[in-house]
């Protein structure tokens, strides 16, 4: 457990090293990026131990605070959260090396940065209320000051002003969750935490509190905002692990809550299947890459939620397969989600890099340009739409597996809902392919549709490592699934309340599922790979020729001629109009000869636009009309102090 | 020896209701000037019947210099440096102020006669005194526009905690008067050269025109 505390240690020290660097850029990069290594690799030790079964000996240090003690501790399930947090930040730091503007220093980025790992890591392991609450503030914060790293832009800054208050909205219902059950309980400490007067008021404040900042529709409209306004290697490390620190302290506010109640499942698939299916659309109308990756992350957050949710019905009504499976699956999601959404974010950002743009119709053919950026966005791409045989489809399968038992166990309505769940996450995982279809297709395949996407290189290799890294962890979850699963039993066991047997006997029964899928999934990669000699085979010897793709036997193709994206995605969303609200300016071609016509589409947010727009509209409304009490007269605010003063005494003592 | 603590409190109020009628700002120092030099002697009154020990003498002497010395010379000389001799239009005329000024005391009597205290004889007229100092010294600040009245009030509501705390504790530790002491000297030297910055930059000590700044 002390390397846990070397680990925080590194980063902090790393951080501030690279600060005080001040104006050597060399200096500062390196004992940012450096931190970041190391502190993950002291952090990773004990995570493995504590995954493996080993116990890990627990820290607890008095803390000169009222109600606070420094106690940290390892169990199963911060050590699967502890290791995507710390393997993500190294791999984006290293990324990050490269990527970053190499004019200036950039010391201050690192130290939010490394402040950034340290208070996730420091989260998951502590296990005293205030701790939480103090890490939970300082990783909002760092996280505020990354986001608002390009900050002489006015959209960033707007971005951040958003994010700011959406992070502190949702701690505020963590504070009185906190109050709560440290009234109930007399003390922070989780351990001291039990079944508390009223679990289901403390469930609902902790699905709101946490879901802010895990992005639950419609909390999540701080996503689409701050993701594409932060530099990409930071967006990797906010999508990929800091929202799921939403999911760690909803499934770690559930273990204090005693039984669950049924209803709790039903909420969290309710709140899933909604984050799922409008996160993936919205995802799908989205023309700015980063923003589309932003919406897939409410979307694969709402895969979790719901998984999470099938769980806790599971737990209800005393079926352990269901509520193993349940758990396993969304715990799995969540590291699966942090390498393939970190490797798109990366992916995006060497695009960016590249071309100087997000706009995926301005871009084009970069696979001829960028082959390995390609391959490895293709290889996300693939594992996020939940296709074999890489790790998403793993995690999805046993979310399916588990909502099909439920729904053979369960009695009453039980199985009609449960249906419905399984079809909404079919759903989600169609549009989902299609999302991705669309991103990766107009980004990488055809022709440039611009002079910057013509002109794209491959970036340099600082940033392709990480990348490859990523994607080489995807196919390996993916393929040896059957080695993965029974790492899981110990969160599994944590989370569900349950013996670690219990756990690691229900795993073991998808033992065969999963060997099956390995199999055929080594079979699709043998396949594959005799189609391409076989191919090679055939054209040797002949002469291959190459033309413009989709050029459709024109004479004179040009790049506009391409499908765009907005027209690749249209048929779905005219669809699902009645939730996207797609606006339109169209100027359609008129004559037998048109000359000029434009079509520009843009889908705002649908929960931003028209419930927190004009409730904070309102809210500024009202705070307009109290204006008259700041009126810059110093005499007058002492008037205020005097008059409050004085009513207050006459009115205690009167 | 209570005759000449209430006399002395007797003293304060009327200096107190001296400062609200007159608007010449040197009279203004000098009468906050003699309410320091009269507090100062105030520690060594309470304590006459137990007698009077060396520290006592040094705190006695200490807050004599500086609220009845250093303060008046600091303010008289930003007043030279601003040129301005009087509160011509105050918010608060000045035969209204010292109805408001009997109004706080008969406020602070009815208030303290409400507040659980431990009963001392000699308190009888120090606690009402103190906390009607406190509410003069905010009134003065409140109804006043040049800048250095502002600084004459936050002195006279010094003078009334210090009178409170006394009442109160009786002994109060010599580091703890000190620092009061230091902070009170702190204060008025960083507003006496603040006020001379504003009617520098200004040209004038209108604390009521400074809303021109706001956002």
């Amino acid at each position: 457990m002390y390397l846990i505390v070397v680990a925080i240690g590194i980063y902090l020290l790393g951080g501030v090293a690279s600060f005080l660097s001040g104006s050597s850029r060399r200096a500062a990069m390196a004992f940012g990026v450096g931190a970041a290594v190391l502190g993950a690799a002291a952090a990773a030790i004990p995570a493995g131990m504590a995954l493996a079964g080993g116990s890990v000996e627990p820290i607890r240090w008095a803390w000169n605070m009222p109600l606070g003690s420094f106690s940290l501790a390892m169990d199963g399930l911060s050590a699967l959260f502890v290791l995507p947090i710390v393997v993500l930040p190294a791999l984006a730091a290293i990324y990050g090396s490269a990527y970053l503007d190499r004019a200036k220093s950039h010391g201050r980025s690192w130290l939010c940065f490394n402040l950034l790992a340290a208070s996730m890591v420091l989260l998951v392991v502590a296990r005293n209320g205030l701790l939480f609450l103090v890490a939970w503030e300082v990783m909002s914060l760092s996280s505020f000051f990354l986001v608002t790293s390009e900050n002489e832009k006015e959209s960033v800054r707007q971005a951040g002003w958003t994010y700011l208050i959406a992070m502190h909205l949702g701690t505020a219902f963590l504070l009185v969750m906190f109050l709560l059950l440290g009234r109930e309980n007399n003390s922070l400490d989780f351990e001291n935490f039990t079944a508390a007067g009223m679990p289901s008021v403390l469930f609902l404040l902790a699905v709101i509190g946490f879901g802010t900042k895990a992005g639950f529709l419609p909390l999540h409209v701080w996503l689409p905002e701050a993701h594409p306004a932060a530099p990409s290697h930071v967006s990797a490390v906010m999508s990929g692990v800091m929202i799921k620190t939403g999911i760690y302290g909803l499934v770690r506010t559930l273990t204090f809550l005693g039984p669950p109640l049924e209803w709790w499942g039903w909420v969290l698939i309710g709140v899933g299947v909604t984050s799922g299916i409008l996160g993936v659309l919205l995802a799908l109308s989205q023309s700015d890459l980063k923003r589309l990756l932003a919406y897939s992350s409410v979307e694969n957050i709402g895969i979790i939620t719901l998984s999470l949710g099938v769980g806790l019905v599971g737990l209800a009504r005393g079926n352990m397969t269901v509520a193993v499976l349940g758990f396993a699956g969304g715990l799995l999601h969540v590291v699966n989600h942090a390498l393939f959404k970190g490797l798109l974010f990366l992916g995006a950002g060497a695009v960016l890099h590249a071309t100087g743009t997000r706009e995926i119709d301005r871009l084009g053919g970069l696979i001829k340009k960028m082959p390995w950026t390609a391959a490895t966005f293709l290889i996300a791409s693939v594992a996020i739409a939940g296709l074999p045989p890489l790790n998403g489809f793993i995690s999805e399968l046993l979310i399916f597996v588990g909502s099909l038992k439920g729904m053979v166990a369960l009695g009453s309505w039980g199985p009609a809902a449960l249906l419905a769940a399984i079809g909404c996450l079919a759903l989600i995982g169609g549009l989902a392919a299609a999302c991705f279809a669309k991103a990766g297709g107009v980004v990488f395949l055809g022709e440039p549709r611009t002079e910057q996407a013509a002109k794209a290189h491959e970036v340099p290799s600082a940033m392709l490592i990480p990348m490859i890294a990523l994607a080489l962890a995807c196919i390996l979850i993916g393929l040896l699934a059957p080695l993965v699963l029974p790492w899981l039993s110990e969160a599994v066991a944590v989370a569900a309340g349950l013996p670690v047997e219990t756990a690691h006997a229900e795993l073991s029964g998808t033992t065969g599922l999963a060997n099956g899928m390995a199999w055929a999934g080594g079979a699709v990669v043998v396949i594959l790979g005799g189609l391409l000699l076989l191919r090679r085979r055939l054209l040797a010897g002949r002469k291959v020729e190459t033309a413009g793709t989709w050029d459709c036997g024109y004479v004179a193709p040009t790049a506009r001629m391409q499908y765009t994206a907005s027209s690749f995605a249209e048929p779905l969303t005219e669809v699902f109009q009645m939730f996207l609200r797609t606006r339109r300016e169209a100027q359609l071609p008129t004559g037998l000869f048109p000359r000029e016509a434009s079509l520009v589409t843009h889908t705002p947010d649908l929960f931003g636009e028209s419930v927190f727009r004009p409730a904070f509209q309102g809210v500024k409304w009202l705070m307009g009309r109290l204006q008259w009490l700041q009126h810059g007269r110093l005499q007058l605010y002492v008037l205020y102090i005097v008059l409050a003063l004085l009513i207050l005494l006459a009115w205690k003592l009167g | 020896m209570n005759e000449p603590i209430d006399g002395l409190m007797v003293l304060l109020v009327l200096l107190n209701l001296w400062l609200l009628a007159s608007s010449r700002l040197i009279a203004c120092t000098r009468i906050v000037a003699a309410e320091g030099i009269a507090l100062g002697l105030l520690p060594l009154l309470l304590s006459w019947d137990q007698g009077i020990s060396g520290r006592l003498w040094f705190i006695a002497a200490a807050s004599v210099i500086i609220r009845g010395v250093i303060f008046p010379q600091l303010l008289l000389k930003a007043l030279r440096q601003a040129n301005v001799q009087r509160e011509v239009e105050p918010f608060v005329g000045y035969s209204l102020s010292i109805v408001i000024g009997v109004l706080t005391l008969a406020i602070s009597f009815w208030l303290i006669s409400r507040l659980p205290l431990p009963e001392t004889p000699h308190l009888a007229l120090l606690l009402p005194v103190a906390l009607s100092t406190i509410l003069i010294g905010l009134f003065v600040i409140i109804s006043r526009k040049i800048a250095i009245n502002q600084v004459l009030g936050y002195l006279v509501m010094e003078n009334g905690i210090y009178v409170l705390g006394l009442a109160l504790v009786k002994e109060i530790p010599a580091l703890v008067e000190l620092g009061v002491l230091l902070d009170a000297f702190v204060g008025v030297f960083v507003m006496t050269i603040a006020t001379y910055h504003i009617s520098r930059e200004f040209e004038h000590l209108d604390a009521d025109q400074l809303d021109s700044l706001k956002g």
